[in-house]
């Protein structure tokens, strides 16, 4: 698809001939995720996680679509279907923890996947699509998983969903309208029940067609790598198929293993206990929190106490929410480095694993009470998240000095196992002088 | 132009957090916030253990008897068991004339329409009914519990952290109020008609004590109803009911867990293989 030496399909078999012909599907599938797809040699584990994701959205769907067929989407009922289902449907407390932790799993995997690409730079040209179709699954995906989390229709469902859709009453003159339209009441009941279930349903769909997208958008240059040299011939790929499916299978393997763990012997882990009470509109929990995985935007909500004068705390704190991941759309030009991998550089390196730890503590003090010290802790770690992408990020790649680049993909992969004979063999190798290698 | 934009957007919401969080920190040590008496007096459920405890615990079939014996003889008076019905006994090693034999004796009646006037009646429940709710609504039910409304028990084990431990940790923690409590907080004072126990998540709840004597229920497998034997064995049975089908999970888990490993091991295998050509040292 994207080098000029990529295997052409080639059906041996007259079926696959005649439907070639007709259709060119088994071509487009063997270019896709196929020997036709020229993949760097170098990729490390972390450069699993983009099929695990796909293989994540792939569980949520099918349970979900099995679990759709025992739901009822009454405030009524609704609790009480999800309890059926759990009880009297065969395997339908299967199909129940399987959708609420593969939940959980997408994101883990998603969240590593982000990590990874912006450790080894993979915003950057020319893949910026890449990285921003990534940006709106991501976003589609807390959509849907807010949505879902209020269809059990329980404690934590029912205020979750009053605190979110209370983040559009912050807007000033117009927020409360638009809460009352987004909810279709004034405060979540039936017929906010009933259209959360049908984004619920419809939202997954729509992240299936953008991660089509993606993977579109990333075949035109290829794929990254963690040198972030980019390919330079034959000598630097291997097939997708067969060396990176071998891969993906075993981390697939993997994946499922510690899904299996989670999902058959802690299978409440990650829940809140309040969501196993039906919701009750007179009732407030002691402290409504949403799910771990949007715990860390959940600090830097509440992270604002303080009005910056005539513009309310609370209004601060959901500008700040939405502009923590808003940000992420401009990363490809905030990072002006020509070298992708944080590998080759040295000051960036230190600063990533800053942020890393920085979300990891925002996310701590998203999922503690709104209670001091935890209010001043998530205040600077806040703070340092946002100085990380929007000053400290442009300010390292003005003045950072990178370590030198290896020539090529090959001779990295050469000199880490150390193969002299190969390297002689090769042509062209070192010929050319330190590559600017942003394409 | 962006790196700029960036550059003010980051200073404004990074200062006004700095300021916030120095505005917080001078509240903090001048003003520092009070301990309320939940903070200093709410306990942790006490460490009891379970048969199901660990991994690959099973249920206590006998255990989950005697506790079905106490929520019927005590716990059924005051709290529904609207997720379960007579049915599910079976999972409790109840038999069909057994089950039969509950429902029908059971002191609480189904409600029905009586099919000849359409007025509302009762009649004897059957194994196919949800277990029958004690009071008509919630109003009844508040009218006749000092103005609380006790909880459905399907899910109370899975509703609070460490839910098993829980149910036995309140049933067995009522007690009068510390005196240094109320030295310390001479507000706290539990209300008339509540019920002290730190084991509540606001100290004070308006059940009152349901298993008070050693011998209020007696066993027909002959154990000794102590008033900690009755609460272990109701934690467990309320157990059984927010999670009847745990052992087939685990069972499920075990097989699925093996299954993964080999395939695993395999795919493993196979990638070495594959890549063997790629890998391979000088």
């Amino acid at each position: 698809m994207s080098f000029p030496w990529a295997e052409h399909y080639t059906p041996k078999h007259p079926a696959m001939q005649w439907i070639d012909e007709k259709l060119p599907l088994p071509r487009l599938v063997y270019n896709a995720v196929g020997a036709g797809y020229p993949v760097p040699r170098n990729l490390n584990y972390f450069w699993n996680f983009g099929v695990l994701a796909g293989l994540a959205l792939v569980i949520q769907i099918v349970t979900g679509v099995v679990m759709a067929m025992h739901y009822g989407a009454n405030t009524l009922v609704a609790f009480s279907t999800v309890e059926q289902t759990m009880r009297d449907v065969n395997a339908g407390w299967l199909m129940r923890y399987a959708h609420a932790n593969g939940a959980s799993f997408f994101f883990i995997v998603v969240y590593l996947h982000i990590f990874r690409g912006l450790y080894f730079g993979s915003y950057k040209a020319p893949r910026e699509m890449v990285w921003l179709l990534g940006l709106v699954i991501f976003l589609l995906m807390m959509a849907t998983a807010f949505m879902g989390y209020v269809l059990p229709w329980g404690q934590m469902s029912y205020w979750g969903a009053k605190v979110i859709t209370g983040l559009f009453g912050a807007i000033p003159v117009v927020g409360e309208p638009i809460q009352t339209w987004l909810l279709g009441g004034f405060a979540p009941g039936n017929a906010s029940l009933n259209r959360f279930f049908s984004l619920h349903f419809l939202l997954p769909f729509v992240i299936a067609a953008v991660v089509i997208l993606h993977i579109w958008a990333l075949h035109i240059p290829g794929s990254s790598n963690p040198t972030g040299v980019e390919v330079k011939g034959p000598q630097d790929t291997v097939p997708f198929h067969p060396y990176y499916t071998a891969k993906d299978g075993f981390g697939a393997g993997v994946f499922l293993i510690l899904f299996a763990i989670l999902l058959f012997f802690v299978p409440n882990f990650l829940g809140h206990p309040d969501n196993y009470i039906e919701a009750n509109p007179l009732s407030t929990p002691a402290h409504i929190v949403p799910e771990w995985y949007f715990w860390p935007f959940y600090a830097i909500l509440r992270a604002f106490t303080v009005d910056f004068f005539f513009v309310p705390a609370k209004l601060l704190g959901v500008l700040a929410m939405f502009a923590s991941i808003l940000l992420l759309f401009f990363l490809p030009w905030l990072d002006t480095s020509p070298v992708r991998s944080g590998n080759y550089r040295p000051t960036f390196k230190k600063f990533f694993w800053i942020l890393v730890l920085d979300v990891v503590v925002l996310g701590y003090c998203g999922g503690a009470p709104a209670e001091e010290p935890y209010v001043m802790i998530s205040q600077v770690a806040a703070a340092y998240y946002f100085a990380h992408f929007l000053i400290v990020l442009p300010l390292i790649s003005r003045f950072e000095k990178p370590l030198p680049l290896p020539n090529s993909i090959t001779e990295a992969v050469l000199n880490r196992y150390n193969i002299q004979g190969e390297q002689d063999a090769l042509p062209g190798m070192g010929s050319d002088p330190q590559p600017s290698n942003a394409g | 132009m962006v790196r700029i934009g960036a550059f003010l957007v980051g200073l404004f919401f990074a200062g006004w957090l700095l300021i916030s969080f120095l505005v917080g920190a001078v509240a903090y040590v001048t003003e520092p916030p009070q301990p309320t008496v939940e903070h200093e007096f709410h306990k942790a459920p006490k460490h009891v253990s379970f048969s199901f405890d660990g991994p690959l615990g099973k249920y206590d079939q006998a255990q989950l008897q005697r506790g079905f014996q106490v929520f019927k003889e005590v716990c059924s008076a005051c709290h529904s068991l609207h997720y379960v019905a007579f049915r599910d006994l079976k999972g409790i090693g109840y038999n069909e004339a057994e089950i039969k034999a509950i429902a029908k004796q059971w002191a609480i009646k189904t409600p029905d329409v009586d099919p000849k006037t359409g007025e509302m009646s009762t009649r004897d429940p059957v194994p196919a009914d949800y277990f029958p709710k004690p009071f008509a609504n919630n109003v009844a039910a508040a009218a006749a519990n000092n103005n609380a409304i006790p909880p459905d028990l399907s899910l109370m084990t899975k509703a609070r952290h460490h839910g098993s431990a829980y149910v036995y940790s309140l049933l067995t923690g009522f007690q009068s109020q510390p005196a240094e409590l109320l030295k310390k907080f001479p507000d706290a004072k539990t209300p008339e008609g509540l019920h002290y126990n730190p084991y509540f998540a606001n100290l004070n709840l308006a059940m009152a004590p349901p298993l008070t004597a050693d011998g209020q229920v007696t066993y027909g497998d002959g154990t000794r109803s102590s008033v900690d034997q009755m609460s272990k064995d109701v934690a467990a049975f309320l157990t059984w009911t927010a999670e009847p089908k745990l052992e087939n999970r685990r069972r499920a888990g075990l097989a699925t867990i093996i299954f993964l490993l080999i395939a695993t091991g395999l795919a493993y295998m196979s990638y070495q293989n594959i890549w063997a050509d790629k890998k391979k040292k000088a």
